[in-house]
């Protein structure tokens, strides 16, 4: 296991009650937002545990995010090569397992889980053809998932959303099968901003321990750090739904 | 192929210096790596013979005007010399290493560094500005400082030729794609287009890292028998400017002649670098290190050896190579990036060697650490460069260049705005003056420049507190107190034209106010100064008024260059730019959280404005417009900045203002409209009272770019407490209107009502419009 080498001290969490559940953040050589997921963790109130892409256990944490980034480059394809790390396989396995591991995949994260087999679909260059930075409205079309129960069905959220290979894709037989299934968990607002079909920008498994989305609420979880809109926090719910769970679970 | 030394050192006819002395009159193709006849007969005497063919190519690229600063450093010591106590307090490592470094307080240091990539971004956009990034970052890194940000001050030629796009596209994406896939939010900028940029843009880069006190490194090799290792990615034939000429040493006419002297980057592997780097500084494993920039590993080991205390000896054949054709001359001059030299102790090998493996990062140890004195260089043990290395780092020729006033200064400073052709029919009615406002902040330097901006992450690492398009960048340092940095970067190649030494400290004093504005307190200056040749008496004028100015300036706000870097011979034929010293300002915010935007919020906040207006239409964006450029650039008043200065800084920490602005190019009507745009927020404007203090007419008032001014928003209840201590300091402020949020428009009495709206969408449409 690595440790996350910080700048600072640790802010201070907003629901210092979910302390006990932790939340393993993985770094792949070439992960940018690990820190970022790191603290948005700490903030909604839970214990970050830093896992390294070629550990081969999971260090006995209750959740687990795939941070963005560009692992190993996207030089192949993004998540194309970090899918085959060994923290990977222990990943799939406990996603898929009884214990239905909760598993959030993050723009890079998103990529690895696809590539991964653990959601449907594939991510492509944006139909622009750049990379994009901007704040992004998303709606929340299903708050059922184990990261999006903090959240009203419907709600509309403000997050980064930062990437050059974000139009989602799959078949249209995929497609149905996802909006039928409700696991559309989340929708661009007023501009799609990468062509992705039907404006998807984040989708789950069939049992909604696994959700993936492009944009970034890890950037969205501190005032005055994150989106200008909604005091820039609306990502905080993603990791406060997970460990609400995680710890009523428990009790 | 086969990559083993063995057989590839049998091919060539290597050059020793045994064979060197032999052979002294064998003829060497200096001229062609650029040396000139003197520097070439200097090298001579210094080695006491002819140099074989690894030393050329190394004295050759160490002694180039990019390395060695021969043109400029009579000029540079005055950074140096005009240093006061005051300058010192907070100066942790100075100029002459990689990056300087301040000291931030609470255990913090900061180190920030400006350069240039200039020329490789002409020839090939995309991977010059990637590798300006990265190289830049690498000087960050080698400090022991972890990289928080960076920011592009970027000059291209005409928007609309058709060359700019090419440019454009290229460097942006260039910029984007290396620093967005490091990690390091982007957190502005300049962007400016001027058609004397045409044949050379400039493209600079700076980074900023922060690091506690006792990890700082330096860049020595000292301690006898500590070891040598090369790390990170491996050498190839790119960025070799004069290979060609070193073909001759081989036999071999089949290895790949044309290779480009542009260099290639490879974010992911700089992005490992830097972790593996900062595991490196944690464990103290490493007891010097260097980056690989510029003239590669010659420059590596002759300044790790010449700042260390004793020599250096280094078996070539044991560098890991990508094209196992390179010759030792090659490989010596190579300027392949994602490299790192540093030096170990022979007991932390091990962890070392743990760390590189754990972040499959290649390295190979190329020697030691000696008492010589003299850097050795051997292929396959036969020594084939043995110098002082200070020869080759730090003595290098220094020149005194002549410099003169150019003949066609005092006419141009003769040749005022006011009353010329350009000036006809200047806007005066209400309807010309609304119009000439919208045309003003639709016009290529003076639009939104989004369309860069969002190209870059600004949010990776979560500690920005502000980005473009505010004043300055500002960053968190510590997450506990809130402790952070801010940064701008200013400069303005047309106020430098008309006037070398104040445009110099002209663009000092914006960068200084930008800073200011965020309300950080201005600690340090990176410079850039970007000029024509200097073999050039005009140019090299401007170069010397330009230092001069900038250091005199420095001194009197109080604020020590750290570092820096010079890029001359940036002309096409004999026209050379306009002198482009890019000046960066760090400043230090105790609390982030108390940072100011540039932006109105608060319905029926008031509206100040700081400084005084006087007809200063010169240099200006409204006569850059009308296509002209003559006379005297605006007053600079370094007193009257730093008082300013703490005016902002006050003001932000005591929380009487929730936004400010500075004035600078495009005047008032520039500032009023961009701290309505940036949140889309309206505001009544009245400048009768300015008009009559001033006398000044609205034209004037609105365009007019005098400097030491800035407009604050501020609370009603803010507003008795921020007027008495302006008027306690004696610094003229005026009320000058009350935010609107509610009504949708900018109205400025005298002016036809301007709808947000109407404005936002000329100052968003111009880029896409010429870039896509």
């Amino acid at each position: 296991m690595t440790e996350l080498p910080l700048i600072g001290g640790a802010p201070v969490a907003v629901e210092p009650h979910l302390g006990g559940a932790k939340i393993g953040v993985v770094t792949f050589p070439g992960t940018l937002d690990d820190r970022d997921a790191a603290r948005a963790v700490r903030l909604a109130g839970g214990t970050a545990v830093a896992l390294w892409h070629a550990d081969t256990h999971l260090a006995d944490v209750d959740a687990v995010v795939i941070p963005g980034g560009f692992s190993y480059g996207d030089y192949l394809r993004a998540g194309a090569i970090s899918r085959f790390a060994p923290l990977m396989s222990r990943i799939i396995d406990a996603a898929n397992s009884d214990a239905k591991l909760p598993v959030l995949g993050i723009c890079n994260g998103f990529q690895i889980l696809t590539e991964s087999h653990l959601l449907p679909g594939s991510m492509i260059k944006n139909d622009h053809l750049k990379f994009l930075c901007r704040d992004q409205v998303l709606r929340v079309e299903n708050n059922n998932t184990l990261w999006t129960s903090d959240y009203e069905a419907g709600q509309e959220i403000t997050v980064p959303l930062k990437n050059q290979d974000g139009q989602y894709i799959a078949d249209d037989k995929t497609l149905d099968a996802l909006e039928a299934e409700g696991r559309v968990v989340f929708r661009y607002v007023g501009w799609n901003p990468n062509g992705s079909r039907r404006d998807i920008a984040g989708i789950s498994n069939a049992a909604g321990n696994v959700v993936g989305l492009m944009p970034h609420p890890e950037h969205a979880v501190e005032p005055g750090f994150g989106p200008e809109s909604n005091a820039g926090t609306d990502g905080l719910g993603f990791f406060t739904s997970v460990l609400n769970k995680i710890v009523g679970g428990a009790q | 192929m086969t990559t083993s030394a063995e057989t590839v050192g049998k091919k060539f006819n290597i050059d020793t210096v045994e064979n060197a002395a032999k052979t002294p009159d064998t003829e060497l193709p200096w001229a062609e790596l650029g040396l000139k006849q003197n520097e070439f007969d200097e090298v001579v005497k210094v080695l006491g013979r002819r140099p074989t063919g690894a030393e050329l190519a190394m004295y050759s690229v160490m002694w180039s005007e990019h390395c060695s600063y021969k043109s400029s450093k009579n000029h540079l010591r005055q950074f140096g010399e005009k240093v006061t106590e005051e300058m010192k307090k907070d100066m942790l490592v100075g100029i002459g290493e990689n990056a300087g470094v301040t000291n931030l307080g609470d255990g913090w240091a900061v180190t920030f560094k400006i350069e240039s990539h200039n020329s490789p971004s002409f020839v090939e956009p995309y991977q010059g500005a990637a590798t300006g990034i990265g190289g830049i970052v690498r000087d960050i890194i080698s400090m022991g400082a972890r990289p928080v940000a960076v920011m592009d001050p970027l000059r291209f030629g005409a928007i609309d030729h058709p060359d700019t796009a090419r440019v454009m596209h290229g460097a942006v994406a260039g910029i984007g794609g290396y620093g967005n896939s490091l990690g390091l939010p982007n957190i502005g900028g300049e962007m400016v287009f001027d058609s004397v940029y045409q044949g050379n843009p400039l493209v600079n880069a700076l980074a900023v890292g922060v690091m506690r006190h006792e990890d700082i490194r330096l860049a020595n090799a000292s301690g006898k028998g500590n070891k040598v290792v090369l790390f990170g990615a491996r050498t190839g034939g790119d960025g070799i400017g004069g290979a060609s000429v070193l073909a001759s040493e081989s036999f071999d006419d089949t290895k790949p002649s044309k290779r480009p002297a542009v260099q290639v980057g490879d974010p992911f592997a700089e992005k490992v670098l830097i972790e593996c780097c900062l595991e490196l500084f944690k464990g103290s494993l490493v007891e010097g290190i260097q980056d690989l920039g510029a003239a590669g590993i010659s420059c590596a080991t002759s300044e790790l050896a010449s700042n260390g205390d004793g020599g250096m000896q280094v078996e070539l054949t044991s560098v890991l190579l990508r094209d196992p054709t390179l010759t030792p001359g090659e490989i010596l001059m190579s300027e392949s990036q994602e490299r790192m030299m540093a030096v170990v102790t022979p007991e932390n090998i091990a962890a070392f060697e743990a760390v590189m493996d754990k972040w499959a990062v290649e390295y190979s140890w190329l020697g030691e650490v000696t008492d010589t004195g003299r850097l050795i260089i051997t292929w396959e043990g036969e020594v084939i460069v043995d110098v002082d290395p200070r020869t080759v780092a730090h003595d290098g020729p220094v020149y005194d260049r002549p410099f003169a006033r150019p003949s066609w200064q005092d006419s141009v400073q003769a040749d005022t705005f006011t009353g010329s052709v350009q000036d006809a029919g200047r806007p005066s009615t209400s309807g010309e003056l609304a119009a000439a406002i919208t045309e003003l902040i639709a016009s290529p330097n003076m639009c939104s420049k989004a369309w860069i901006t969002k190209q870059y992450d600004r949010y990776v690492g979560g500690n920005t507190a502000m980005a473009f398009p505010d004043d300055a960048g500002v960053v968190r340092v510590d997450e506990e107190t809130g402790l952070g940095v801010a940064l701008a970067t200013d400069a303005n190649g047309r106020y430098t034209y008309l006037d070398p030494y104040h445009g110099a400290q002209l663009a000092l004093a914006e960068a200084y106010r930008n800073v200011a504005t965020s309300g950080a307190v201005p600690m340090a200056v990176s410079d850039c100064l970007n000029f024509g040749s200097p073999e050039d008496p005009d140019v090299m004028w401007q170069l010397a008024e330009s230092i001069r100015g900038l250091s005199d300036a420095c001194m009197e706000l109080g604020v020590p260059v750290t570092g820096g870097n010079v890029s001359l011979y940036n002309q096409t034929g004999t026209v050379p730019i306009h002198p482009s010293p890019v000046v960066a300002v760090l400043g230090k915010l105790d609390d982030v959280a108390r940072r100011t935007p540039s932006g109105w919020k608060e319905d029926g906040q008031a509206i100040y404005l700081l400084g005084t207006t006087a007809a200063e239409l010169d240099g200006s964006e409204w006569s850059n417009l009308r296509g002209h450029l003559g006379g005297l650039p605006p007053k600079v008043d370094l007193s009257i900045e730093r008082q300013l200065g703490e005016i902002l800084i006050n003001a932000s920490r005591d929380g009487m203002i929730d936004a400010a602005h500075d004035l600078s190019e495009g005047g008032l009507a520039a500032a009023l409209v961009e701290s309505a745009l940036r949140y889309g927020v309206g505001a009544r404007i009245a400048l009768e009272e300015l008009l009559e203090r001033d006398g000044v007419d609205l034209f004037t008032a609105l365009f007019s770019e005098s400097q030491g001014r800035a407009i604050v928003s501020v609370p009603r209840s803010e507003e008795v407490r921020f007027k008495d201590m302006c008027t306690a300091r004696g610094f003229a402020h005026l009320r000058i209107g009350v935010v609107d949020a509610a009504g949708g428009k900018l109205e400025i009495n005298g002016v036809d009502e301007l709808s947000v709206d109407a404005l936002n969408e000329a100052h968003e449409a111009t880029l896409p419009k010429y870039f896509g």
